[in-house]
């Protein structure tokens, strides 16, 4: 990707002051991160700290109770609803923007009754206005990019994890979205498919995309993200290149959590 | 003995009952599909406003005998000045109008819970997924929604056809001549019961294990992706 060489990086994201609630607990508290074209962001801290919920208040998964989010200049115009969260104005810009940042789940999500090559055009056809058969050549490249093409007629549930996530992966990409989300991509699965799915995502670090992806795999974190990002308890508690962060932690709870994970 | 003439000889009075029984069944059973589509997903609404009423409807004619339903349609309503005296009345007039509404309204009832349940069961994840990738909620519904909780419902929906196949046999009771008022004619006509109703059980029968034929070619051809492989890929 020839953007990821250009002199002065272009921001594909960015959120400011997000703020979570569920019920009266806290979840989020005040998070701002911003993602420039090529970044790739690991997300780290414990189970509980909000890592997921940052990543789904940023397409509106979830609805924050306040904060800012802006996809490539564009800021989402968010207002709130009855409950005090907010809501996007205008859902046909909520669509646009979702295009923009597409998701990868920790379950695959992917949809049980079509094939892998149905997943993966659905939505260039349906939201991007592609015609099938652009749709499907599309497809076609990126399920051999993941390395699952010879399952492309396979149902979701006939496949193995690690084949589901990477048609997953193939699904995202079809939207050729400006930032690619991974909310703990390789946590359900089998010890001896996490390989192949990290694999895939190391070479799409490397093409230049940018990604923001929440983990656990420190290994990943150290060798293929540009920044790490640590929260703990809803805020920011240290960022930075991960030499910096996970070799020379300044707090001591990043000390404490990086001790416990390098196991 | 069996009087085999009089069952060659009835024949044709068969046939004929045979068709009216499966155009009564095909007009209610498109009707009440079409309508349950809709109703399935204000059934599964968060918003009570859309719910509730529907609710309300499949509770009501799923409490009530289909016969009752059919009785005060046909008979009951009748009885109202206000509807002999409106345009509507040379439909409530007629046996076949007052059938058919009977029939599409009590299968609908019941098509409408099975697609709600079938809805309901849709994984979170796939919304979410749907939704992550920009689709309107109408393309949600369109693409991802219904068509896997059709398929879903499908097993369910074949015995639905069947219920309603057997029910047009109350249709005899407003002077429609299906299948089962042709047993009863021919009864009527020749005092011989086990002929005359003996038939009309293996017509239906027959019908029946059609109809479950049918389904099952449909679940062979729209629930494979719910089948288990007999060669999983694990290690892939």
């Amino acid at each position: 990707m020839s953007m990821a060489m250009a002199a002065s990086p272009v921001e594909k994201l960015r959120a400011e002051g997000l703020r979570k609630s569920f019920g009266t607990v806290e979840v989020l508290k005040g998070v701002t991160l911003a993602a420039n074209s090529g970044d790739v962001i690991a997300m780290i801290g414990s189970s509980g700290s909000g890592k997921s919920t940052v990543l789904r208040c940023l397409n509106l998964l979830e609805k924050p109770n306040a904060g800012r989010i802006i996809v490539s200049g564009e800021e989402l115009r968010l207002a709130p609803d009855r409950r005090g969260e907010l809501d996007a104005e205008d859902p046909q810009q909520l669509q646009r923007m979702r295009a923009r940042l597409a998701m990868v789940f920790q379950q695959f999500n992917l949809w049980g009754h079509m094939t892998a090559l149905e997943n993966v055009i659905e939505a260039p056809i349906r939201v991007l206005g592609l015609s099938r058969a652009e749709a499907v050549a599309r497809a076609e490249r990126y399920l051999a990019r993941v390395g699952v093409s010879h399952r492309k007629d396979a149902y979701p549930s006939h496949m193995s994890g690690g084949e589901q996530q990477r048609v997953a992966i193939a699904r995202a990409l079809a939207m050729e979205p400006e930032v690619m989300l991974f909310d703990e991509p390789t946590s359900a699965l089998d010890p001896e498919l996490v390989g192949e799915v990290l694999r895939v995502m190391r070479s799409l670090a490397e093409e230049g995309r940018t990604m923001l992806v929440v983990t656990h795999e420190m290994g990943f974190a150290r060798e293929v993200a540009s920044r790490v990002i640590f929260l703990h308890r809803g805020v920011i508690e240290e960022e930075g290149p991960p030499g910096q962060v996970l070799s020379n932690p300044s707090s001591e709870r990043l000390q404490s959590f990086l001790a416990n994970s390098l196991k | 003995m069996i009087d085999w003439a009089l069952i060659a000889e009835s024949w044709p009075l068969y046939l004929n009952g045979l068709k009216i029984s499966l155009i009564l069944m095909a007009i209610s059973v498109s009707a009440s599909f079409l309508l349950s589509v809709p109703l399935a997903i204000a059934r599964v609404s968060p918003n009570p406003w859309l719910s509730k009423p529907v609710f309300l409807y499949t509770y009501v004619i799923r409490g009530t005998p289909l016969l009752v339903q059919l009785y005060m349609i046909y008979f009951g309503l009748a009885q109202f000045e206000w509807l002999r005296e409106s345009i509507a009345w040379p439909l409530f007039r007629n046996a076949w109008f007052c059938a058919w509404l009977a029939f599409a309204l009590n299968s609908t009832a019941y098509t409408t819970e099975i697609l709600a349940g079938a809805l309901r069961q849709t994984p979170s994840g796939e919304l979410e997924a749907a939704r992550s990738l920009g689709m309107s909620t109408a393309t949600i519904y369109g693409r991802i929604l219904l068509p896997s909780a059709i398929r879903r419902a499908l097993p369910q929906y074949g015995n639905e056809l069947v219920m309603v196949m057997h029910a047009t046999s109350i249709a005899s009771a407003v002077t429609i001549v299906e299948l089962t008022r042709t047993a009863r004619d021919v009864y009527y006509n020749h005092l011989a019961p086990f002929e005359a109703f003996g038939l009309v059980a293996l017509f239906y029968f027959v019908i029946t294990f059609a109809l479950v034929g049918l389904v099952k070619l449909l679940e062979g051809r729209f629930l494979r992706h719910l089948r288990p492989m007999s060669t999983p890929s694990k290690a892939a």
